[in-house]
């Protein structure tokens, strides 16, 4: 969080680069199945909006 | 594929209705196609904002299954099919819910699931179906949105049933944002044992983990796992082409945290069933940073930090670059770096002693490194994939995953967008 306070504050129109659907922050959704098998075959999970254990026979 | 017809039958249905189709008010299934935005926002009735379905094929082959103790095959195959369906209504302008439905299904073998009986004969395949559903509601003007989830999953010998409430909130500028929410699962694990430990008085035995098998209409005894986590997350725009995001969840686990039946086997030659705490804590952290290169490439980065109750300690790096060779069409090559220490309670096959408290052989809690590279492709014409309208993005995607214990995997996976 130390760079927030050095931010640009940008308006709607500046976000053209920002806003393209590969900037998302978030997983995509052709990935979903790759955290899944991974959760299942590592012991660490989360941090990455997706599973933190539970809902299904891994841990 | 239940997702393709059905989208047939919506897109069928949006193409005879298009000309009857109310604008503002009433349940759309789709809005038509061609026909200009209206000047001015007025509230919209129930309709259906995208679709998306996610196809995958999985598969791997590795020397360590958890079932015989350590030792022998791992090899699993797995196809999943997932649906999503979002309908929105609703001021886009002021205000706008959404419900979003979601049906899954898996189906898989694993080679190693045949010794749950000694003899080799039990079942090694399975399935497990999982809908889901969310309502989210957004106040656009302040900012801020609020939601409720639920879901389930079931297979042969494991169901769970989770929910969640989660709220955000942007910043004054809307450069910034706030996220937070909180989830619980409840779990059961069928205890079904291997078969040496049933005993011979028992009137019926069960010896297969995936249900098609002998047996599969007993009663078979359940233990709950139940799973409570709490997730934070602040997302920073820094510049008009760089932004970051910062993630933590707390997550703490009880019940029967190990699956009956994995096997372990004493430095004695003796073997038992996995025995594991009944309770475990784990607290992730990590950043994704995304930064737009010229005008043509994206680079995406992720690191995660991991420790658990278990001592298991890991570090996690993702990088990815998306070339966009035209505005609709990128390929991305993509890098993963995984390693993780053991659990402390963790030892390979022979190596337990009876006098552990507590002990495992799966080598998901061995000491290891993984690799995980392939390459995804992505296309979102302004017309519609193929000419199809309704098809609003395709993504295609191929990794190949190693470990350092020899297990080795490769997953494919195909996403299609429709708006």
């Amino acid at each position: 969080m130390m760079s927030v306070s050095s931010c640009v504050h940008l308006k709607e129109y500046q976000k053209n680069r920002i806003n393209d659907a590969e900037m998302a922050l978030g997983n995509r959704k052709v990935e979903k199945n790759e955290l899944n098998f991974q959760s299942y075959r590592e012991a660490a999970s989360g941090a990455n909006a997706g599973k933190t254990g539970g809902g299904c026979g891994c841990n | 594929m239940i997702g393709f017809s059905l989208l047939c039958r919506l897109n069928v249905s949006a193409q005879t209705k298009q000309d009857s189709l109310p604008q503002t008010t009433g349940i759309s299934l789709f809005k038509p196609i061609g026909q200009p935005e209206p000047s001015e926002y007025h509230p919209r009735g129930l309709h259906i904002d995208e679709i998306n379905l996610v196809s995958s094929y999985y598969w791997q082959n590795g020397d360590h299954s958890a079932v015989t103790g350590g030792i022998g095959t791992e090899k699993v195959t797995d196809i999943s099919n997932g649906l999503d369906l979002k309908m929105v209504w609703g001021d886009p302008k002021v205000k706008q819910n959404s419900l979003t439905v979601g049906i899954g299904f898996d189906h898989h073998t694993s080679a190693s699931a045949a010794y749950v009986n000694l003899s080799g004969a039990s079942n090694t395949g399975g399935s497990r179906i999982y809908p889901s559903i969310d309502w989210t509601t957004e106040n656009i003007k302040r900012g801020s949105s609020f939601g409720i989830g639920a879901y389930y999953s079931g297979e042969y010998n494991y169901q769970s049933l989770g929910a969640d409430v989660h709220f955000s909130q942007k910043t004054a500028d809307k450069n910034g944002e706030f996220t937070a929410k909180v989830q619980a699962y409840f779990d059961q694990v069928k205890m079904i044992y291997p078969s040496e430990f049933i005993p011979q008085s028992t009137s019926t035995v069960v010896t297969s983990a995936s249900g098609t098998g002998e047996g599969h209409k007993a009663n078979i005894p359940s233990s709950p796992r139940n799973t409570y986590s709490a997730s934070l997350g602040y997302s920073q725009v820094i510049n008009s082409r760089m932004q970051v995001m910062f993630l933590v969840d707390g997550v703490a686990q009880n019940g029967y945290l190990g699956l009956p039946f994995h096997r372990v086997y004493f430095n004695t030659g003796k073997d038992t069933i996995e025995h594991l705490p009944s309770s475990r804590f784990k607290l992730p952290v990590g950043v994704r940073l995304n930064y737009f290169l010229g005008d043509n490439i994206i680079l995406r980065s992720y690191y995660r930090y991991y420790r658990d109750s278990w001592g298991v300690k890991s570090n996690t790096v993702g990088l990815e670059t998306a070339i966009k060779l035209t505005p609709f069409f990128s390929i991305s090559p993509f890098y993963r770096y995984y390693d993780q220490t053991a659990a402390k309670y963790f030892a390979p096959y022979e190596a337990h002693s009876p006098t552990d408290e507590y002990y495992t052989s799966n080598y998901e809690y061995a000491q290891f490194h993984a690799n995980f590279y392939g390459v995804g492709f992505r296309v979102a014409p302004p017309k519609g994939v193929f000419g199809w309208q309704n098809l609003h993005d395709l993504e295609l995607r191929y990794g190949h995953y190693s470990q350092t214990t020899d297990l080795v995997s490769n997953v494919v996976s195909l996403s299609l967008g429709f708006k």
